[in-house]
């Protein structure tokens, strides 16, 4: 079963971030990746600029139209996901714990199923 | 001269894997099939290279030695090579100057590949790779999944096994892992029945596949009514497969189908397998279920369809099942809207839904009685709630026609 796990964050916790919490972050996401690789649960992850770089492309009277900024204002924004590919809900959750920003006060991870993939010539 | 010997004549190919494989096990031991397979199938590309359109005269044995060549090759440069040894002395014995058929091979194989340890996904992926004979891409590819996350679960699945290495049964010693070699292969079968509408076309044909190996171990234990029972039920389901999916790769429910276009072929065969089977046995849950599909299969359209009897062995099937899973206890009630009327199945659907909340399709049903009720508003409720819940993308689309159709209506 494939899942999204999205990972929300809210940028006045970055901030906040000692060095030690930092380096943490980043070598936790570098051994999940190498884990979940490890295991043949990994699909891909992607990290996403902030959302002040976004474009929203929304129809007006059924036209295409361009704007600044993002879809919706809000404090989190979705920063990045990891798509996996695992036998069932329970073994997702494991992953995502294991994601260092479910260690972290004020970050959050939401899991999603897929119910559709095509990710091209494989 | 340019075609490809795998083109012309794949069928020969796919049938020599799992024989050179289990030729390979019995010589050098089944704790072995990590470098025994990856042997074959260095065999198989060079015998692609090097046949060129002119098979050798025994295909098998050519391959055989091929793959030993390469097994020896590949136990010389392991560093456990010392290790390997002293376990083959010990375990290719028992194997050793046996003979056996092109049939005990194949189940070997799907014993070996259906190890109960394994995760489903890895059974599977193993499974079409060792026996079915599909390359990492292709598996990939029918799974739209990463090749090198494939490749990463068959090495792992293959350690395992060898890990496990003498826990592993003898062709004939079927009693203990068959449920899970069933389970493997219906999984199989199911999944390609998910994914095939509203997916890209995939160059490998699961639902295939799947018929293919159950048919290898109908022909390894004829006499065993749930692999027959399961043959049946794959051949009777797969019948459908034309009326299924409408021009606009639409899904199309069973009471909607044109049944002229479902394939009376595979009907005929699928019938005669459970006719045979049925006689003096205690059936399981597999040959039950062929005997729905069966029932499904020789009515020419829903209303006469005889709906007293299916609802009888879906009665059966929970008890078979000690009413453990709760998706039969759904179909049952379908059953039961048909011949105790829509009133009478609300009540035990409102029953099940208080203890399984979540299960998949209970609130589409829902919806649907309701639908045939008349009880539009709250039918839409019950679509909206379904298509909330659903997780597959053809179910969605069908439930948000039937709800778009609903709130057109007068």
């Amino acid at each position: 079963m494939k899942y999204l796990i999205l990972m929300q964050v809210d940028p006045e916790v970055l901030e906040r971030l000692t060095e030690e919490q930092q380096r943490m972050i980043e070598e936790g996401h570098a051994a999940f990746m190498a884990k979940i690789k490890e295991s043949g649960e990994f699909i891909a992850t992607q990290a996403l600029a902030d959302p002040s770089q976004s474009k929203v492309v929304r129809a007006r009277n059924g036209v295409p139209e361009v704007t600044d900024g993002p879809f919706a204002e809000a404090k989190e924004f979705l920063g990045g996901f990891y798509l996996v590919d695992v036998e069932d809900e329970a073994r997702v959750l494991e992953l995502a714990k294991m994601i260092p920003d479910a260690s972290i006060d004020g970050l959050a991870l939401e899991i999603r199923p897929v119910m559709f993939s095509d990710l091209g010539d494989l | 001269m340019t075609a490809s010997p795998l083109r012309v004549d794949e069928g020969l190919w796919r049938d020599l894997v799992p024989q050179a494989l289990a030729r390979l096990l019995r010589t050098y031991g089944r704790d072995q099939i990590d470098l025994c397979e990856d042997a074959v199938q260095e065999a198989l590309l060079a015998a692609h290279q090097q046949w060129a359109g002119q098979p050798p005269a025994d295909p098998l044995a050519w391959l055989v030695t091929a793959a030993r060549r390469r097994y020896i090759d590949l136990v010389r440069s392991d560093h456990r090579r010392r290790e390997r040894e002293a376990r083959e002395a010990l375990l290719a014995l028992p194997l050793n100057g046996s003979e056996s058929s092109a049939v005990d091979d194949s189940l070997l194989l799907l014993q070996l590949c259906c190890h109960p340890a394994l995760p489903r996904s890895a059974q599977v992926a193993l499974t079409l790779r060792a026996i079915a004979g599909l390359s990492t891409a292709q598996i990939a590819n029918v799974y739209q999944l990463p090749e090198s996350t494939v490749a990463q679960r068959i090495t792992r699945a293959k350690r395992r096994i060898a890990e496990l290495g003498g826990a592993v049964p003898r062709p004939g010693d079927v009693t203990e892992r068959l449920p899970s070699v069933l389970d493997v292969l219906y999984v199989m079968f199911t999944e390609a029945h998910h994914t095939t509408i509203g997916e890209p076309a995939h160059d490998a044909d699961l639902a295939a596949e799947a018929i293919r190996l159950a048919r290898l171990l109908h022909a390894a234990l004829p006499h065993d009514t749930e692999v027959s029972g399961l043959l049946a039920l794959m051949l009777l389901t797969e019948a459908r497969r034309p009326a299924r999916v409408g021009a606009d790769n639409r899904l199309i429910p069973l009471d909607e189908q044109d049944r002229r276009r479902w394939d009376q072929t595979l009907i005929a065969e699928g019938r005669a397998l459970v006719e045979r089977s049925v006689v003096g046995a205690t059936p399981g849950p597999y040959l039950l279920q062929a005997c729905i599909a069966a029932l499904h299969a020789e009515a020419p359209d829903t209303a006469s369809t005889d709906w007293s009897e299916i609802l009888a062995l879906y009665r059966l099937l929970e008890i078979v099942t000690d009413h453990r899973n709760p998706t039969i206890a759904l179909n049952r009630i379908v059953a039961e809207a048909m011949v105790h009327g829509e009133e009478y199945a609300l009540a035990h659907i409102d029953e099940l839904a208080e203890q399984h909340p979540h299960l998949p399709r209970l609130a589409a049903v829902r919806a649907h009685l309701l639908d045939r009720l008349g009880r539009d508003d709250e039918a839409a409720v019950a679509y909206r709630q379904a298509i909330k819940q659903t997780r597959n993308i053809a179910e969605w689309r069908h439930l948000h026609t039937r709800l778009r159709r609903l709130l057109a209506s007068p």
